[in-house]
């Protein structure tokens, strides 16, 4: 007989055994040794069988002894899932790994666009969930030592025992979860410790499973042929299962599979290696089969061997405790603890990620108003809310279990359990499949499911007049017939977990299709949602729109120093300033950099609260310009095909204003060559008149006196000068303009041209000019055409002599440089050019007053010729009081025109 | 892509229709665990079957079992072939499909 204290030892032996084991690997994977072992698709494998916990070690027999083979429907549902891999599961863990997820809520937070409020709702379900769960651990534990303990001391002081060893297990459990899960903060990181645990945990409880069946077949039965002959004969003889519970019951299953807190950690947070899913498709239902293939013959036989009121959940112990099997039956108590200890120890490390993540992180942001920016550890409050929360979970569990009493089947519980963490899955698929979910979709199903299946399975399960008072079972809640928590809208007589499992699910399932395609989502949503549900298109995923400013830089280094860690931050920044191409300095705040960062501080803080962190650093999330087109696809289309129009109608708006000056250009061009023309017939005829009528005197008047032949040859001759210099400035433009002759570029003073300019203007004239001028700005050193530009000069100088209409005509002459130009403005005290005429003053022929002076107006057409030739610009410049010509010179010729 | 080819070499061509098997083996799971069951008579609800229109629990424990086990050779075996054929079907899966 196995004394209770032989047991403790053994349980204790095995226990250090498990923290020797966990240490190791620690130590291993610090060092980067056992890669081999540790990142394995076989411990991938193995650890994705904490799904099998003490309800399959212990509850499967009850289950079985009680209904038959309903129980492999918990096994045939992931078994579904794993083997179908390839839809679902890939996916997930590809998204996993893409946004650095770490658990369900953060998966569900981060694809409805980093909604804290649905971590919380979903951590909140989670923990709700999962702590019968926890409790049912604890449950089966004290009822595998009080098989032990009655054996030994009587029915005395079991409850006494049960209590004790309780405490003591939820303690333990505590302790071990707290040394080797939080460990390191980044969730991404596995906790190899942990994993290498459950693994050996689970080859331990499937050899004590497989040896206590085998015993029983091979050892009581007396073989296969007899076991057989055994089972058709037993009162679970035949097949009895419904078809409804039989279905719902795969769903619930495959669906908790994929939603469980514990198994997407294993599965998707501590996945190594995409291709481990693949081996584990057919490695894990493998392990299911082994697991679930001697749970009925070992019903059979309890039932055969047991007394009738023996507990069914315990057969695999008591059974060998009868045949006198001391030692399997104390393998097969290291089993049940095994399963019970392993999935309390991942289920408590992710909800503990998830309350500290998405519940704790968020208060603490909020509470201290400066947030991320202020002195302090993060990681310390990090890891510290995480401890806590792990303390408290284990603590809920324990408490339910005080309270529950320790009644009740395992199955059921179990059950209960699954069917709310299925509530996710509406979700969760909708989130990865298709991109019109929404945030309020998700909230409104997350909501209808989980109120649904606290009133019909959570609260019924205490009993009539347990949570629920019984009238509500009998006539619905407020007396409302339709409201009755197993019969709801009146549909009687369905199986209760088939009945809670269809509305809570299908109402789920409705709500958030419905809520979700008339809602609109945010634009984050919907960015979200299409890097989520394109994953396989765009891994990487598209930058977001952090705008940053270089100060930010900063603190951001400061903020992440304090969760990554000095060096792993410092390791990091320095690795995205290298692949900026920067070698010293930080990085560059580019949308790119703060986006990688949100990801490394989402792996350990969760997506929502990383973002919300950034987002106090840098002042809020800016959607690019960009991101928003790619968004709103066809209102993208149509803005940018508006604005192609738009530019399209401004551009024939500008093309047409230039036809419409063109036009009047070339109006007044017409008409100033007709004015020229008849100008220039004025201008060649009046000499040619005079040289004519004085040519014709000269040869036909007898009798004219030396003085008066003098005289009127002198006037022939000045006519002919007039005329050589109207056919010499013509000639000069055109020689201009065509490009051809050469300057004479040297250098001189710009006083010295001005000066020349000025003087030789009024000595040629006699109306009187007052010129003001500053010498001493005109010190300026020039390499060019000195009697070019002097000629510019001089024909400015004259035509403020000549067209300034005040009565006493002031000339200033101002110099100035600006940049490597010099500036000479002429500015007269007239009444400035006419505005219809600014366009023309440089055009050849124009002659504004065709009235005053006696110019060709060709005078401004040679300036502008030659100061471009010299590399400047001439332009009017109207002021309101007066006409102002700027000449823009450069100190150098242009090379291409000094010489020739 | 316009110039992507309409037809697979033999091997590629191969690898594609193993992906094909894998997804639907899951299908045919389901099919046979799911809906093969619902179709037996059970003596649960008094449905007039009788004794001899019951099934034996060892009949259903064989069948469940050997589709089980079917289920897991077919999974492992197209691990091996997918794994030997085709190291990375992913980037595979967006070119043609025959």
């Amino acid at each position: 007989m196995v004394t209770l204290n032989q047991l403790i030892a053994v349980c204790l032996v095995y226990v250090v055994g498990l923290f020797l084991v966990a240490f190791l690997a620690e130590r291993a994977a610090l060092r980067g040794k056992g890669n081999w072992l540790l990142r394995s698709p076989l411990v991938y494998t193995l650890s994705l069988s904490i799904y099998c916990t003490a309800w399959t070690f212990y509850g499967a027999v009850g289950y079985a002894a009680r209904s038959g083979l309903e129980y492999v429907t918990i096994y045939l549902g992931p078994s579904l899932v794993m083997i179908g891999w390839w839809w679902v599961l890939r996916r997930l863990v590809r998204i996993g790994r893409a946004q650095r997820v770490t658990s369900v809520a953060d998966l569900v937070s981060a694809r409805y666009g980093k909604s804290n409020l649905l971590a919380v709702m979903v951590t909140a379900m989670a923990v709700v969930g999962v702590t019968p769960y926890i409790a049912l651990q604890l449950q089966s534990v004290t009822l595998s030592v009080s098989i032990f303990a009655t054996n030994e001391a009587g029915l005395g002081n079991a409850p006494q025992i049960n209590d004790n060893a309780a405490f003591w297990v939820a303690a333990g459990l505590a302790l071990f979860t707290v040394l080797f899960g939080t460990r390191n903060l980044n969730v991404n990181e596995r906790h190899h410790g942990v994993v290498i645990a459950v693994a050996v945990e689970a080859v331990v409880k499937l050899v004590a499973l497989l040896a206590v069946g085998a015993f029983v077949v091979w050892g009581v039965a007396g073989g296969v042929a007899e076991t057989v002959a055994r089972i058709d004969a037993s009162p679970i003889g035949t097949w009895q299962t419904g078809g409804g519970r039989w279905t719902a019951l795969i769903v619930v299953s495959a669906a908790a599979f994929v939603c469980l807190p514990r198994m997407f950690q294993v599965m998707v947070v501590e996945n190594d290696d995409e291709r481990h899913l693949q081996i584990a498709s057919w490695a894990f239902p493998l392990y299911l089969m082994a697991i679930s293939l001697f749970v009925v013959p070992i019903a059979v036989i309890g039932l055969e061997l047991m007394p009738a009121g023996a507990n069914p959940d315990l057969y695999v112990l008591t059974v060998p405790l009868s045949q006198g099997q001391n030692g399997l039956a104390m393998l097969a108590f290291l089993g049940g603890f095994s399963s019970a200890t392993s999935m309390v120890i991942v289920a408590t490390l992710a909800l503990s990620t998830m309350m500290s993540n998405h519940i704790v992180m968020p208060l603490w942001l909020k509470l201290s108003q400066t947030g991320a920016q202020q002195s302090g550890d993060v990681r310390g409050v990090v890891i510290r809310a995480r401890r806590l929360s792990i303390l408290l979970i284990i603590t809920l569990g324990y408490l339910y279990y005080r309270a529950s009493g320790g009644s009740g089947a395992l199955a059921a519980i179990g059950l209960i359990s699954f069917g709310g963490v299925a509530q996710f899955l509406p979700a969760l698929l909708g989130g990865i499949f298709w991109r019109g979910s929404t945030r309020t979709g998700a909230i409104a199903g997350l909501s209808i499911g989980f109120v649904v299946w606290m009133y019909t399975m959570l609260l019924p399960s205490f009993g009539p007049d347990g949570a629920l008072p019984a009238s509500v079972f009998e006539q619905g809640l407020f007396g409302l017939g339709i409201l009755r928590p197993q019969a709801l809208f009146g549909i009687t007589g369905l199986d209760p977990t088939v009945h809670a499992v269809w509305w809570s699910l299908s109402l789920n399932s409705l709500l958030f299709f419905v809520v979700s395609i008339f809602s609109f989502p945010s634009p984050l949503e919907r960015l979200q949602g299409a890097q989520f549900v394109n994953v396989f298109d765009h891994s990487s995923g598209a930058a977001r729109g952090w705008v940053a400013s270089e100060g930010g830089v900063e603190d951001l280094m400061i903020m992440s120093q304090r969760i990554l860690g000095a060096s792993e931050a410092q390791a990091f920044f320095s690795a995205q300033a290298t692949g900026q191409g920067r070698m010293d300095g930080p990085p560059l705040p580019t949308p790119e950099f703060v986006q990688a960062l949100e990801r490394e501080l989402a792996a350990s803080v969760g997506a929502a609260t990383a973002n919300a962190m950034i987002g106090q650093i840098i002042g809020g999330q800016a959607i690019s310009v960009e991101d928003l087109m790619a968004v709103a696809d066809e209102s993208a289309q149509i803005l940018e095909y508006s604005g192609r129009l738009e530019a399209k109608s401004l551009e024939l708006t500008q093309t047409a204003q230039e036809l419409s000056n063109a036009n009047e250009k070339l109006t007044q061009l017409s008409l100033q060559k007709d004015d020229f023309l008849s100008q220039i017939s004025h201008e060649l005829r009046t000499p040619m008149t005079s040289i004519r009528s004085f040519s014709e005197i000269l040869r036909d008047m007898e009798g004219l006196s030396e003085v008066e032949k003098t005289r009127y040859a002198s006037i022939i001759h000045s006519e002919t000068i007039r005329l050589t210099r109207l056919l010499d400035d013509l000639l000069d433009l055109s020689v201009l303009e065509s490009g051809q002759g050469s300057l004479n570029a040297q250098r001189i003073s710009l006083h010295t041209v001005i000066e020349q300019a000025v003087t030789t203007a009024q000595a040629s004239s006699a109306r009187k000019l007052e010129v003001r001028r500053r010498p001493v700005d005109e010190a300026i050193m020039l390499f060019t055409d000195g009697d070019r530009l002097a000629q510019v000069f001089i024909n400015l100088v004259t035509n403020a002599i000549k067209y300034c209409d005040a009565e006493q005509a002031v000339l200033q002459i101002a110099v100035r440089q600006e940049g490597g130009k010099v500036i000479v403005h002429f500015t007269d005290n007239g009444s400035g050019i006419p505005d219809d005429a600014h366009n023309l003053v440089f055009e050849k022929f124009a002659r504004l007053n065709s009235d005053l002076g006696s110019g060709a107006g060709l005078g401004l057409a040679i300036c502008r010729e030659i100061i471009t030739r010299l590399g400047g610009e001439i332009s009017y410049v109207p002021l309101k009081a007066g006409a102002r010509f700027e000449v823009r010179l450069s100190r150098l010729v242009p090379s291409e025109n000094a010489q020739g | 892509m316009p110039d992507a080819r309409l037809f697979l070499e033999r091997r590629s061509y191969r690898s594609r229709r193993m992906m094909d098997a894998v997804r639907i083996l899951p299908l045919l799971c389901t099919l046979l665990w799911l809906i093969v069951p619902l179709m037996w008579p059970n003596g649960g609800e008094g449905n007039g079957a009788g004794e001899s229109g019951q099934t034996a629990l060892s009949t259903v424990i064989w069948y469940l079992f050997a589709v089980w086990m079917l289920a897991i050779t077919a999974s492992f075996g197209l691990w091996r072939r997918v794994r030997r054929s085709d190291p990375d079907g992913e980037e595979a899966a967006r070119t043609p499909d025959f």
